[in-house]
C-alpha cells in the first residue's frame, strides 16, 4: 500500500468545556503530495479542530476520542512531543489567518523570516538573508531589500500575507495548512492571495489543506474537497464533481446560497431549514 | 523636528520646576512654626530675634523673599541652611549621591527580580507552580516599603545580624573618597572591602525600597506577557521550534514591555518618594533623611532646595521613560 501523505480515519473528538459535546464524529480524510484539499463548513463545523489536530495545537479543552491522524505513516496524535515538534513547521507548516496578528509586531520581517531557517537548517545570518530575498521575490515582492528590514506595521495586509506565505514555505514543507488566509483580506487582493498560494503550491509540490467556508474559493484552487457539517463528512470528493453534481441537499443550498456576481439583484438564498433538520436526523443530533 | 520636541520639553520642565518652586515657597510659610524660634536659646531680646530674621531675610514681604530667592537660585545659589549654616547646594551635592545609588540600586533590583518572576510565572501559566508565584507576588504588593523596612530590621538586623543596621559605611572602615558616589568608586577603583562593606549597608534598604517595585513590575509584566502569548505570532514562532523560554524572551517580552516601562517609571519616582522614610529607618546619609531634619528645623531654605531637587529627578526620569518607552516601540518611532 502506497502510503497517502496524510490519512485521517475516524477522528473522533469532543469539547470537554461544552460538557463532552462532540465537535468531530468519525472524520475521514486522505491526501496525496502535491494536492490540494478544501476543508469547508459553517462556524463550529469542526474545520479548524482538524486544522489545529495537524498542526499539533488543539486546546486543552478538546479531547481526541477515537482515531488516527497519520502523516507519512506515523499517527501525529500518539508521537512524543519532541519528534512532533520537530515535524511542525518544517514538514507541516501554517498559513495564518489574520495577517495583523501573525507577525510580530516588535520584529523586522527579516529576523521572523529566518528564524526556521536558523534553528532548524541551522543557515547563518547571511544564508538565511540570501534565502529571505529569494523567497520575497518568490511570492512576488517588489522591494524586497526594503521589506525585510521593515516592520510589520510598515506593510499593507496583503504584504504581510505575501511573507507569511514566504514563511510557511521556507522550510519546503510537505504540507501547508492553510486557515481562511484571505478572509482577513480585501476581496482584491484575495485573488491574488489565492493565485499565489496555488502558484506556490505547485512550484513546491507542497500538498495544501484550505480551511474556508467559501465553495468559491474552492472551486478556484482545489483539486478536491470535503464538506463538514457538526464535525461530520457530508460530502467528500473531487471538486467538480462535488460542485457540479452535489449528491447532498446541503452541499445543493450551500452552492445556491452563495451571492451570484452575474446576477446581482438576484439576493440571496439561505439554506432551507428543511436541510438544517435533515443534517440532524442524519447525525443523530437534536 | 526631535530638536524641537526636546525645547518643548525642557520648556514644560522649567515651568513645571517653577510651579513647585511657587507652591512650596508659599506652603512653607503659611504652615506653623518658625526657623528663628527653633535657632535661638530661651529669652533671647525681640532685638536679636529682629536681627536674625533680617540676616535670614525673613523681614520681607512674601512676594520679596520669593523673587530674592528665586533670582539666587537661577545663578546657583540655593542659600544657607537655617539648622546646618552650610551652604544648601554644597550639603545635596553631598547627599544626594547616596540616595541616588540607593534609589538606582533598588530599581536594578526590583527590574531583575520583578521581571525573572514574570517570565517565570509566564513559563508556569496553568501549572500548580502559577498561584504561589501569584500568591507570593501578592504578598509583596501589599506590603509597603517601610513594614518592609521594619521587618528586615526585626530579622537581619536584629534576630539574625547578617547585615549592617544604619549608616551608609562603617566608620571603622579608613577610607577617603574622591567622590561622593562610594558604591561606584570603590568598584571603580577595585576596592574591593569597601564595597563590600557599602553593598552590605544597603542590601536592607535596597529590598524595603525594591521589593515593592519588583511586585508591581511582575504584575504588569506578567499580565502583559500572559496577553501576547496567545497572540498569532507567538503560535507561529512555536511551529518555527523555538522553546518556551525563548518564545517568552524573543516573541513576547518586546511586545509586553512598553506599559511595564512607563508604570516603572512612575513607580521610581514613588520610589525616591520612598527613601524619605527608608533612610530614615536606616539612618542612611541621604537627601531623605536630611529633609526630615530638614522639615523638623523648619531649615527653608534646605527644604526648598530638597524639593527642587526632587522635582527635577521626577522631570528627568519621566523624560527618560518617555524616551524609553519609544526606543521599545517601533510604531512610535516615526512622527
Amino acid at each position: 500500500m502506497t502510503a497517502s501523505l496524510l490519512s485521517i480515519s475516524g477522528l473522533s473528538a469532543v469539547s470537554d468545556r461544552e460538557g463532552g459535546m462532540p465537535i468531530l464524529r468519525d472524520v475521514s480524510l486522505s491526501l496525496e503530495r502535491g494536492e490540494v484539499r478544501g476543508l469547508v463548513g459553517e462556524s463550529g463545523a469542526g474545520k479548524s479542530t482538524i486544522a489545529k489536530a495537524l498542526l499539533g495545537i488543539l486546546p486543552r479543552t478538546v479531547r481526541v476520542t477515537g482515531g488516527t491522524v497519520q502523516f507519512e505513516g506515523r499517527d501525529l496524535l500518539t508521537m512524543p512531543a519532541r519528534e512532533l515538534r520537530d515535524i511542525m513547521g518544517a514538514q507541516i507548516s501554517l498559513i495564518p489567518q489574520d495577517p495583523q496578528t501573525a507577525l510580530n509586531p516588535g520584529r523586522r520581517i527579516e529576523a521572523q523570516l529566518t528564524d526556521g531557517l536558523r534553528l532548524r537548517r541551522g543557515l547563518s545570518s547571511r544564508e538565511a538573508h540570501a534565502r529571505a530575498l529569494k523567497l520575497l521575490e518568490e511570492v512576488q515582492i517588489r522591494d524586497p531589500q526594503r521589506v525585510l528590514h521593515a516592520f510589520p506595521h510598515e506593510l499593507s495586509g496583503g504584504m504581510r500575507q505575501r511573507v507569511l506565505i514566504a514563511a510557511a514555505f521556507a522550510l519546503e514543507p510537505k504540507l501547508v495548512v492553510a486557515d481562511e488566509p484571505t478572509t482577513a483580506l480585501d476581496v482584491t487582493v484575495q485573488k491574488q492571495i489565492l493565485r499565489l498560494i496555488r502558484d506556490m503550491q505547485k512550484v513546491h509540490g507542497t500538498a495544501v489543506i484550505f480551511v474556508t467556508h467559501d465553495l468559491g474559493v474552492v472551486a478556484q484552487i482545489c483539486d478536491s474537497v470535503t464538506l463538514l457539517y457538526a464535525g461530520k463528512v457530508i460530502e467528500a470528493g473531487a471538486t467538480a464533481d462535488v460542485l457540479q453534481n452535489p449528491k447532498h441537499a446541503y452541499t445543493k443550498a450551500l452552492m445556491a446560497a452563495g451571492p451570484r456576481y452575474d446576477r446581482p439583484d438576484a439576493g440571496l438564498e439561505p439554506v432551507p431549514q428543511a436541510v438544517f433538520e435533515q443534517l440532524r436526523a442524519e447525525i443523530g443530533i437534536r | 523636528m526631535i530638536a524641537v520636541s526636546i525645547l518643548k520639553r525642557l520648556l514644560m520642565a522649567a515651568i513645571t520646576l517653577f510651579g513647585v518652586a511657587v507652591i512650596v515657597f508659599v506652603l512653607l510659610r503659611v504652615v506653623p512654626g518658625d526657623p528663628i524660634a527653633m535657632m535661638i536659646s530661651p529669652g533671647a531680646s525681640p532685638e536679636s530675634i529682629a536681627a536674625l530674621r533680617a540676616q535670614y531675610g525673613l523681614d520681607a514681604s512674601l512676594p520679596v523673599q520669593f523673587l530674592v530667592w528665586l533670582k539666587a537660585v537661577v545663578v546657583g545659589d540655593f542659600g544657607t541652611s537655617i539648622s546646618l549654616r552650610r551652604n544648601v547646594l554644597e550639603l545635596l551635592a553631598e547627599r544626594l549621591p547616596a540616595t541616588l545609588e540607593l534609589a538606582i540600586v533598588a530599581l536594578l533590583v526590583a527590574v531583575v527580580l520583578g521581571g525573572a518572576v514574570a517570565v517565570l510565572g509566564t513559563l508556569l501559566r496553568r501549572t500548580p507552580g502559577e498561584p504561589v508565584v501569584d500568591t507570593v507576588n501578592g504578598l509583596c504588593l501589599a506590603v509597603p516599603d517601610f513594614v518592609w523596612a521594619l521587618a528586615l530590621v526585626l530579622v537581619l538586623g536584629v534576630a539574625f545580624p547578617v547585615f549592617p543596621l544604619s549608616g551608609r559605611i562603617n566608620p571603622g572602615v579608613q577610607v577617603d573618597f574622591a567622590t561622593p558616589f562610594y558604591l561606584i568608586e570603590s568598584l571603580v577603583t577595585l576596592r574591593f572591602k569597601v564595597f563590600a562593606d557599602v553593598a552590605a549597608h544597603m542590601v536592607m534598604p535596597v529590598l524595603a525600597l525594591g521589593l515593592p517595585l519588583a511586585a508591581i513590575i511582575t504584575r504588569v509584566l506578567k499580565e502583559a506577557l500572559l496577553e501576547a502569548m496567545v497572540q498569532d505570532y507567538i503560535l507561529l514562532a512555536r511551529l518555527k521550534g523555538m522553546s518556551s523560554l525563548r518564545l517568552v524572551l524573543q516573541e513576547a517580552l518586546r511586545n509586553a514591555i512598553g506599559p511595564t516601562i512607563a508604570l516603572t517609571g512612575v513607580q521610581f519616582t514613588f520610589l525616591i518618594g520612598g527613601t524619605v522614610i527608608v533612610e530614615r529607618i536606616f539612618a542612611y546619609p541621604g537627601i531623605g533623611n536630611m529633609a526630615i531634619d530638614a522639615v523638623i528645623n523648619r531649615d527653608l531654605p534646605l527644604i526648598q532646595g530638597l524639593v527642587l531637587v526632587f522635582g527635577a529627578l521626577f522631570i528627568v526620569i519621566n523624560l527618560l521613560v518617555d524616551m524609553l518607552v519609544v526606543a521599545f516601540n517601533p510604531r512610535l518611532r516615526h512622527g
